[in-house]
C-alpha cells in the first residue's frame, strides 16, 4: 500500500496515542506536564546549545532566536487570529495580511512618525484600531454569501498596502523607521541585537492569546461560532444571532492579527508597505489549514511548520511560497481536515459525563 | 377554547409567478397539538418558513401573541418563542449532541464575549444553567446515552430526537415539528407519538407537518389540510377525514373532472 | 484647464476605459462560466490568464521570432500578414490558457468532487514527489528525475485513495484553488527564463492612430482590442446557445444533479466549461499583451481580483453581466484614476467591488448562467 498514507496513520496514532495517555493521567500530574512544557518552551532559545536536540532544531545561516521570535511567534499568534475566523467560524478571510499591516502601521504611526507614545501604550490602541478596521470590513460584508467575503477581504489587505504605499503621511513606500521598542520589564531589555527578550515577550502573548480563546471556545460564543460554520441557516434558526458572532469572530481575528503586527514592529523598528505582501496571507491561510483547521493546537502547530520548516530546511527558501502552494492542493485532496483534524466536543468534559453517567446508573 | 397563539391571517406566499400559498388563514391555539397535512407540494413547509421567518409572506400577516411577525429577524422569532426542525436533518453535525441542544439553549442567555472572557459569575451561572437544562432535554427524548457523540455520528432515529430536543431547548412557545417521523418504522413511529404527546404535557403548543396520516390522526386535537396553497379543511381529525374535499385531494380526484 | 480638453480628455479615458474594460471582460466571462457550472469562484483563473500571456509571448519572441520593439530591420506588419499573425498568437495564447484551464480543474478541482482520475493522481503524485525531493536537494533537473521516478508508486496510491469518492467540503474547494493560483504564478517566477522581472513582449504592429472620433484619436490596438474581445464574446454566445455542449452548459449550471439523471456527462461538460472560460482567458491575455507589451508572473492577481470584480459586477453567472461589468469597471477605473490620480486605480477597483457587493450582491443584471437567453 502507499507508503505516504501509512505514514499519515502513523503520525496521526501518535498523537492521538500521546493524548490518551495525557488524559490518563491525574489532575496535578496534568498540570506538572503542562508546567514542564511552559518552561521548556520558554528555554527554547537554549535549544541549540543541547548536544544532540541541538543538532535537530538549529536553524543554518540564521540566528535560531531570531527565527523563532520573528518568524514562528508571529506566524503562530497569526495561526491562532486566523483560526478563530476561518477554523471556528467558518469565514474565508484572504485579506488577513491587511489586520497584521494595521497593526503594526498603527504602532509605526503611534511612536515614531506621528506621535511620541511609548510602545506599551501604542499596543492597547493599535490592537484596538485592528479591531475597528474588523468591524469596519465585516459590518458590510460578513451579509455576503461566504465566497464573496474571500474576495473582498483579499482586495481589503490590497488596499491597506496600497493605502500605505502611496500615502506620504504613512511613509509611502519609503515605510516608517525608528519605531519604539517594548520597555524594560523584568530584567528584559529589548535591544537590536538580542531576539532572546522578544521571543519571551511573544510567547507570553501567545500564551495570553490561548487563554482568551480557550475560554471563548468553550461556551456559547464559541458554540455559536461553530454553529455557523456547521449551518448558518439553521443556526439562525435555533436563535443565533449569526451577524453578531461573525462580527465578533472578524473583530477578535483582526484585533490578534494587530497585536502580531505591534510584535513585529517594535522587533524590527522599521517597516515599509513590502512587509506585507498578498503572499503573507495564502501563507498564513496555509499555516491554520495545514495543522488543522478550527483546532486551536492544530492551527499552532501549522503556524510553527510553515514559519520553521523553510528556515530550518534552507534549501528552498525561495520556492516556499511555491511549495506551500501545493501542499494546499493536496492537502484538500487528500486531508482537507489538516494534521491535527478538529476535536468534537471537551474531552475534559466527556470525561466528567461519562463518570455523572456512571453515578446515574449506579 | 383557549386563546389564539399564532394567527395566520390571509396569507399569501409568492415565488416568481407561482402561488405557493393563497391566502391561507390558520390559528393555533394555546397547548393545542395542530396537525397540518397535505399532499406533496401542498405548501405545508413553506407555511412553516413563513411562521419562522425564512421567508416573508407576499401578503397577509403572521402574528404570534398579536405581535406581527413580519418585522422580526429570524434568530429574534426564536426569542419570541417559536422552534422548529427540519425535515431533511439540519443538525451542526461536528458538533456534540449535547452542544447541539446547548447552541438552542444558548438562545435564552445573555453572556457574550466579555463574560466568556472574564468568565463572570453570570456567564459561569448560564453556562451551568444551559448545560444541565440540555442534559435533561436529552434525558427526556430518551437519547442521552450519546450526549457527548459528533451529531453527524448519531443513528437515524437519535438525530430525529436530537433536532426536536434542540427545538425544545430554546424555550419555546410553539414547538413546530416538519415531517418529524419521517424515515421511521411503526414501532418508531408510536414512540414518537407518545413523545409528541409528552411535550405537550409539558405546556407546548405543537405544530406538527407530516405525511403519514396516521401519526396525525393520533396525535392531533385539531387538522388542517392544505392543497395547492390553499385551506380546504380545518377540524377534528374525525370530520376531516371524512371530508370529501380532502378525500380528493387525497386521492388526486380534481373537482372539476366530472 | 478649458472645456473642449476635458471633453478631449473624456472621449480619451472612454476609449482606453472600453479597451481595458473588453480585457476584463473577456477574463470575466471564465468566472461566471465556472462559477455558473459549479458555484466556485475559480480563483487560479487569474493565472490562466498569465499562463496566456506567456503563451502569447512565447509564440511571438520564439515561434514567430519578432525582435521587440525598435528594431529598423524589422518592419512593423501589416495587411492580411499582420491579421494572420495576430490569429496565430491569439491562437497559441488560447491553447496555452485552454489546456491550462483543464489542467486545473482535472487536479485541483475534480479529486475534490470526489471522482479523481488518473491524471490528476499523476499529476498530483509528481507534485508530491517534486515538493519532498526539494527538501533534500534544490536542483531543479535532480528534482524532476526522482519526482518521475516516484510517480508510479505514488499515483497508485492516490488512485486507491480516489476510489473511496470522498467528496470535499466546499471551503475546500476554495482552498484547493488558492494553493492552485499561488503555484502556478509561483512556479512561473521561479522557473521562467528572467524569473520575477517583468517580460517585455514584442511589439508586431506600429500603434497608430486609425481614425478620430468625438476628437480623440483612436489607436489601432484599442481598436483591435474592442473588436476582438467583441467577435469573441459573440462567437462564445453562440456556443453557449446554439450548439449540444453550450445546451449541456446550461442545463449543468441549471441543475447538475438533474442532468446527470437525464444522461448529461456532467464531467465532460464541466471540463468544457473550464476550457471555454480558459479560451476566453487565453484571448484576453493576447489582447492584453497587444496593448501593453508586457507580462509578469503575478500580472494576473490584480487582473483577476478585477474582473472577478467586473463578473460580480455585472452578476456572476451571467454572460451578458460579465460584458457590462467589465466595461463599466474598465471606466470607472479610468475616469476615477483621472480624478484621484494613477496610483489608486487598484483600490478604485475594490472599491467599486465592495459597494456594488454591499447594495446589490447579485450584481446589475442578476445571477443567471442557466436562465441565461443572452
Amino acid at each position: 500500500m502507499s507508503l505516504v498514507l501509512n505514514f499519515w496513520l502513523r503520525v496521526t496514532a501518535l498523537f492521538s496515542g500521546f493524548g490518551e495517555q495525557f488524559r490518563a493521567m491525574n489532575k496535578w500530574q496534568r498540570y506538572s506536564a503542562y508546567g514542564l512544557g511552559v518552561v521548556a518552551l520558554y528555554l527554547l532559545p537554549y535549544w541549540p546549545d543541547v548536544p544532540v536536540l541541538g543538532q535537530i532544531v538549529n536553524t543554518p545561516g540564521s540566528q535560531f532566536e531570531t527565527v523563532l521570535n520573528d518568524q514562528v511567534v508571529i506566524f503562530v499568534l497569526i495561526a491562532l487570529g486566523l483560526n478563530v475566523v476561518v477554523g471556528i467560524a467558518g469565514l474565508l478571510d484572504l485579506g488577513y495580511v491587511g489586520f497584521y499591516a494595521v497593526g503594526a502601521y498603527v504602532t509605526a504611526i503611534l511612536t515614531s512618525a506621528h506621535g511620541n507614545l511609548p510602545w506599551l501604550l501604542a499596543l492597547p490602541i493599535a490592537v484596538v484600531i485592528s479591531m475597528l478596521f474588523g468591524l469596519i470590513l465585516g459590518t458590510p460584508t460578513l451579509r455576503l454569501r461566504g465566497d464573496y467575503l474571500a474576495i473582498v477581504t483579499l482586495g481589503f489587505g490590497e488596499i491597506i498596502r496600497l493605502t500605505a504605499k502611496n500615502m506620504d503621511w504613512l511613509g509611502a513606500s519609503r515605510g516608517i523607521s525608528n519605531i519604539k521598542k517594548p520597555p524594560s520589564m523584568f530584567g528584559l531589555k529589548f535591544g537590536v541585537l538580542d531576539a532572546k527578550p522578544y521571543f519571551y515577550l511573544g510567547l507570553t502573548m501567545v500564551f495570553i492569546v490561548i487563554f482568551i480563546l480557550h475560554r471563548l471556545e468553550y461556551s456559547r460564543v464559541g458554540r455559536a461560532w461553530v454553529a455557523i460554520r456547521e449551518d448558518e441557516d439553521a443556526a439562525e434558526l435555533m436563535g443565533v444571532n449569526t451577524f453578531k458572532f461573525k462580527l465578533w469572530a472578524f473583530t477578535i481575528g483582526a484585533g490578534i492579527g494587530g497585536l502580531a503586527g505591534v510584535h513585529y514592529a517594535g522587533k524590527v523598528g522599521f517597516i515599509n508597505p513590502d512587509n506585507f505582501p498578498l503572499q503573507l496571507s495564502i501563507l498564513f491561510l496555509a499555516a491554520v489549514v495545514l495543522g488543522g483547521s478550527g483546532n486551536m493546537y492544530g492551527a499552532i502547530l501549522g503556524g510553527i511548520l510553515v514559519a520553521y520548516m523553510p528556515e530550518r530546511l534552507r534549501n528552498f527558501s525561495d520556492k516556499r511560497i511555491l511549495v506551500f502552494g501545493i501542499v494546499l492542493v493536496l492537502m484538500m485532496v487528500f486531508r482537507p481536515e489538516g494534521i491535527l483534524p478538529k476535536r468534537v466536543g471537551n474531552e475534559h468534559k466527556k470525561r466528567r459525563a461519562r463518570s455523572q453517567e456512571g453515578e446515574v446508573a449506579s | 377554547m383557549s386563546e389564539v397563539l399564532l394567527d395566520f391571517n390571509n396569507v399569501t406566499m409568492q415565488f416568481g409567478g407561482v402561488t405557493a400559498l393563497n391566502e391561507v388563514s390558520l390559528q393555533i391555539k394555546q397547548g393545542e397539538i395542530l396537525g397540518l397535512i397535505g399532499p406533496n407540494g401542498a405548501g405545508k413547509t413553506t407555511c412553516f418558513n413563513v411562521m419562522t421567518g425564512v421567508y416573508a409572506p407576499t401578503l397577509g400577516t403572521v402574528s404570534f401573541e398579536g405581535k406581527n411577525l413580519a418585522k422580526l429577524k429570524r434568530f429574534e422569532i426564536t426569542k419570541v418563542g417559536i422552534a422548529r426542525t427540519f425535515q431533511n436533518i439540519r443538525l451542526f453535525s461536528e458538533m456534540t449532541a449535547l452542544e447541539n441542544v446547548m447552541v438552542g439553549a444558548d438562545a435564552r442567555k445573555k453572556a457574550s464575549v466579555g463574560g466568556a472572557i472574564l468568565r463572570t459569575s453570570r456567564q459561569r451561572h448560564e453556562e451551568k444553567e444551559s448545560r444541565e437544562r440540555s442534559m435533561e432535554l436529552l434525558q427526556f427524548m430518551g437519547i442521552s446515552d450519546r450526549a457527548e457523540t459528533a451529531a453527524r455520528n448519531l443513528p437515524y432515529g437519535y438525530q430525529r430526537r436530537l433536532e426536536i430536543a434542540r427545538a425544545l431547548a430554546t424555550e419555546p412557545k410553539l414547538l413546530c415539528l416538519d415531517e418529524p417521523a419521517a424515515g421511521f418504522n411503526p414501532a418508531e413511529k408510536e414512540e414518537l407519538n407518545e413523545l409528541i404527546l409528552k411535550i405537550r404535557e409539558q405546556g407546548y403548543t405543537v405544530l406538527l407537518i407530516e405525511h403519514d396520516m396516521n401519526v396525525v390522526m393520533k396525535v392531533s386535537d385539531r387538522v388542517a389540510v392544505l392543497d395547492f396553497g390553499q385551506k380546504i379543511a380545518d377540524g377534528l381529525p374525525a370530520d376531516v377525514r371524512n371530508n370529501p374535499a380532502v378525500i380528493a385531494a387525497y386521492l388526486g380526484v380534481e373537482d372539476n373532472a366530472s | 484647464m478649458p472645456d473642449w480638453l476635458i471633453i478631449r480628455t473624456f472621449w480619451e479615458l472612454t476609449v482606453t476605459g472600453l479597451a481595458l474594460g473588453s480585457i476584463y471582460a473577456l477574463v470575466a466571462l471564465g468566472y461566471t462560466l465556472v462559477y455558473g457550472v459549479l458555484r466556485l469562484i475559480n480563483f487560479a483563473h487569474s493565472e490562466i490568464f498569465m499562463v496566456g500571456t506567456f503563451g502569447a509571448l512565447l509564440a511571438s519572441s520564439q515561434f514567430l521570432s519578432i525582435p521587440l520593439l525598435e528594431d529598423g530591420n524589422y518592419p512593423y506588419r501589416t495587411g492580411m500578414t499582420l491579421i494572420i499573425f495576430l490569429v496565430f498568437i491569439m491562437l497559441i495564447a488560447m491553447l496555452f490558457s485552454g489546456i491550462g484551464a483543464v489542467v486545473l480543474e482535472r487536479v485541483a478541482y475534480r479529486p475534490l468532487r470526489g471522482n479523481g482520475d488518473a491524471f490528476g493522481a499523476i499529476v498530483l503524485a509528481f507534485l508530491t514527489a517534486f515538493i519532498v525531493s526539494l527538501v533534500f536537494v534544490d536542483q531543479a533537473k535532480i528534482n524532476v528525475i526522482i519526482a518521475l521516478l516516484a510517480t508510479a508508486p505514488i499515483s497508485y496510491a492516490y488512485m486507491r485513495f480516489f476510489k473511496q469518492g470522498r467528496k470535499a467540503p466546499r471551503l475546500a474547494f476554495l482552498i484547493s484553488a488558492i494553493g492552485a493560483s499561488t503555484a502556478i504564478s509561483e512556479a512561473v517566477g521561479v522557473w521562467s527564463k528572467h524569473g520575477r522581472d517583468q517580460y517585455q513582449t514584442p511589439r508586431l504592429l506600429e500603434k497608430k492612430t486609425l481614425f478620430t472620433m468625438f476628437g480623440t484619436d483612436v489607436r489601432i490596438d484599442y481598436a483591435i482590442v474592442i473588436v476582438g474581445a467583441l467577435l469573441m464574446m459573440t462567437a462564445l454566445t453562440l456556443f453557449v446557445n446554439k450548439t449540444r455542449l453550450g445546451r449541456g452548459v446550461r442545463a449543468v449550471a441549471q441543475d447538475a444533479e438533474t442532468s446527470r439523471i437525464l444522461g448529461v456527462n456532467v464531467d465532460l461538460i464541466i471540463i468544457v466549461t473550464f476550457a471555454l472560460g480558459g479560451v476566453m482567458a487565453g484571448g484576453a491575455a493576447m489582447l492584453f499583451t497587444l496593448v501593453y507589451d508586457q507580462t509578469r508572473f503575478n500580472i494576473g492577481f490584480i487582473l483577476g481580483v478585477k474582473s472577478f470584480t467586473a463578473a460580480v459586477l455585472g452578476g456572476i453567472g451571467n454572460l451578458k453581466g460579465a460584458l457590462l461589468g467589465g466595461l463599466l469597471l474598465g471606466l470607472v477605473e479610468n475616469y476615477g484614476s483621472a480624478i484621484f490620480g494613477g496610483q489608486w486605480k487598484d483600490v478604485i477597483a475594490f472599491v467599486v467591488l465592495l459597494v456594488v457587493l454591499m447594495f446589490r450582491p447579485t450584481g446589475l443584471l442578476g445571477e443567471s448562467l442557466g436562465k441565461a437567453r443572452v
